[in-house]
């Protein structure tokens, strides 16, 4: 059923200058100003941030769920910001989301089978719901659920049950994309271990893509082949993942990275302690906006905009004084 | 050591348990932990494992109706909190023991400024007059890293961060001998959380007020405590040192823990997670209530656990708790 392997050297998806701003009293709220990467098959973009950075927009925006203001956004080449609406719909099987709260994505009026039997009839794969049951109960045991909670309401389930209906529903169509919104953030920790590993499995066993949007830098290096840093809407560095840990560069990476607890009592951790919060998005000046609050601003680093250079192959940045190997003092 | 001078508070063989329409939930069944002067104690734990309620009974904030104490002691000072009357315990919550919430938008008056909301505090406990109280209350703010000037303003004026900074300096305006922080950074962005956690770790030292952390985080835990108690279906199943429990966890339940967390600091190709669900606090086992999730499980786990005690006070409820600590330390685990 699933199409016929296209050219590799393709990105899955690609988003190229993605722009997406809103209107509100105070003036244009800059959500995402200007973001771009590209996805291969099989892989999952890591972006990660913190609340107010626009990660839920990049993601909102590359499905069509709130189209963007600017920029295009690759589909097997196809730029889908195009696409009449009807063209849309039929992609829009291929391209599906999970969301954080596996209780508000349910409906919690229909039952487990209708839950998942539902995008199958929209999309007019079956004509009755009654007729899905061998799919049903098939992307059940994917995702791990047992035949008898079939017929249950989202409220008798616990949050990991609940969060593994939202993935089968997810899958009923046969994505080849998923953008996994904090899929685990909801979750008590021995349960989030439990959906990363279905995550995991189900992406090698179908070769599923993924972004994964998280505020978790420790989940977000785990799971993702590659990672995007965002602030106030823009992607500050992106990297292969084990080369963003080796050598993260940009001062809000260095934070965000400092600032995860770790377990691991004997690990020398670097400490940078940010001084004040994430500004206003609203119409923001030129140049970086992490300046305010970095420890190594200068007078060059605002006034305007900086071009996120390469640093090394596949290792983006867009900081002024990235090469300087500064240090906190 | 429980009944020491040094300790401040000694939690022994808490049982609490709350009516419901379904029947009678078993929130507590068996908590005793001891609070030294002047340390921190993380208390973690997963949702439904006990740890607020527990809080709330040394609070004496249990809902009325439905939270009922059905045995144990909370020795405060040698004092038992849990038969102590409602004005005394009035009077002593906020001035001795107080409380930081998880969530600092609920814990404010949305209708009162900030600074008064600080000398409200103050007031109710101390008899000073309202411009010493606003004072002290201005003083209060720039400890915990606020202008004085803000203290004219409103809840909804300030961040996340900057409110949960507001809730602290309300918790520690009276200088308490014991601060209850039940997930006060778990609100919060990660690096507004690294702010919060090393103000609470700066105050503590300069206040001289110990402290129970209530989390389920296990990072921040070895970021702030000196003693950890790991929390399970009611009971603490596992007690220690902050390197004893984390350089060699010896309930499984704590074991599954560590290996269901990615961390930054080291490469996981695969979590190994806790297969199961928590038992249901309406029937729960006779024996241990890991042992159905356990991996090391065995028919003598359907008997009560009593806590073993490992050595230099690790302790752990877990009959097998000394056999897996020598094989691990054998190199067979």
């Amino acid at each position: 059923m699933r199409d016929a392997p296209s050219n590799p050297s393709i990105p899955l998806i690609e988003a190229r200058g993605l722009k997406k701003y809103f209107d509100t009293p105070a003036g244009k709220l800059h959500a995402v100003d200007g973001v771009s990467f590209a996805i291969r098959r099989g892989q999952t973009l890591g972006v990660v941030g913190e609340s107010g950075c626009g990660k839920t927009t990049v993601g909102r925006a590359l499905l069509m769920l709130q189209p963007p203001t600017d920029g295009q956004i690759l589909f097997k080449g196809v730029d889908i910001t195009r696409l009449p609406q009807r063209e849309l719909k039929g992609l829009r099987a291929k391209l599906q989301i999970i969301f954080q709260d596996p209780f508000s994505s349910l409906n919690p009026r229909m039952t487990v089978y209708e839950a998942i039997a539902h995008p199958l009839i929209i999309h007019g794969i079956y004509r009755a719901s009654a007729r899905a049951e061998g799919r049903v109960l098939k992307l059940m045991e994917m995702v791990g659920l047992t035949r008898r909670v079939v017929n249950t309401y989202p409220h008798e389930l616990d949050g990991g049950r609940r969060q593994r209906v939202v993935i089968a529903r997810a899958l009923a169509l046969e994505p080849e994309f998923i953008v996994c919104d904090e899929p685990v953030s909801a979750l008590d920790v021995s349960i989030q271990a439990q959906i990363l590993n279905l995550l995991q499995d189900l992406q090698e066993a179908i070769g599923l893509t993924y972004l994964f949007i998280t505020h978790n830098l420790a989940v977000v290096k785990h799971f993702s082949t590659e990672i995007a840093v965002m602030y106030l809407g823009q992607v500050v560095e992106s990297a292969p993942t084990a080369a963003l840990f080796r050598n993260p560069l940009h001062p809000y990476t260095r934070a965000l990275i400092s600032a995860i607890p770790t377990v691991n009592i004997h690990a020398k951790q670097e400490r940078i302690l940010l001084r004040g919060e994430i500004a206003s998005p609203v119409n923001p000046l030129p140049g970086c906006r992490f300046a305010k609050r970095c420890v190594f601003a200068a007078p060059r680093c605002v006034g305007r905009d900086l071009p996120a250079e390469e640093a090394e192959p596949g290792h983006r940045v867009a900081c002024a004084r990235w090469r300087e190997n500064l240090t906190p003092t | 050591m429980p009944g020491s001078t040094d300790t401040l508070l000694d939690a022994r063989d808490l049982i609490i348990s709350y009516d419901t329409d379904n029947g009678v939930a078993r929130a507590v069944n068996g908590v005793s932990f001891t609070l030294r002067r002047g340390e921190t104690l993380g208390l973690v734990g997963e949702t439904g494992a006990g740890k607020t309620t527990t809080a709330l009974a040394i609070m004496g904030l249990l809902p009325e109706e439905t939270g009922r104490v059905e045995g144990g002691s909370v020795l405060f000072e040698g004092e038992d909190l849990l038969t102590l009357p409602r004005e005394p315990m009035r009077r002593k919550r906020g001035q001795d023991i107080s409380m930081v919430f998880q969530d600092p938008m609920t814990a404010l008056n949305p209708v009162m400024n900030v600074g008064e909301q600080i000398a409200e505090a103050l007031r109710s406990h101390q008899s000073i007059s309202v411009s010493a109280a606003n004072a002290r209350a201005g003083d209060m703010l720039e400890m915990v890293g606020i202008p004085r000037g803000r203290a004219v303003e409103y809840p909804h004026q300030f961040s996340g961060g900057m409110k949960q900074r507001v809730v602290i300096a309300i918790a520690l305006v009276c200088r308490p001998k014991l601060l209850i922080a039940d997930e006060p950074t778990t609100a919060l962005d990660v690096t507004i959380q690294a702010q919060v956690l090393e103000l609470i770790a700066r105050l503590k030292t300069e206040i001289d007020t110990s402290m129970l952390l209530i989390t389920h985080d296990l990072g921040v835990v070895a970021r702030t405590c000196q003693r950890v108690a790991i929390m399970y279906s009611g009971r603490v199943i596992e007690m220690g040192t902050i390197e004893q429990v984390f350089d060699d966890p010896l309930h499984p339940y704590t074991h599954g823990l560590f290996g269901s967390i990615p961390d930054i600091t080291r490469e996981t190709r695969r979590l190994t997670p806790i297969d199961g669900l928590m038992p249901d606090p309406f029937s729960l086992p006779e024996g241990c209530a890991f042992a159905a999730r356990c991996r090391h499980a065995l028919p003598g786990c359907c008997k009560p656990q009593s806590e073993v005690d490992l050595g230099g006070g690790h302790m752990a409820a877990c009959w097998r708790a000394a056999d897996i600590k020598a094989r691990r330390a054998g190199g067979g685990l």
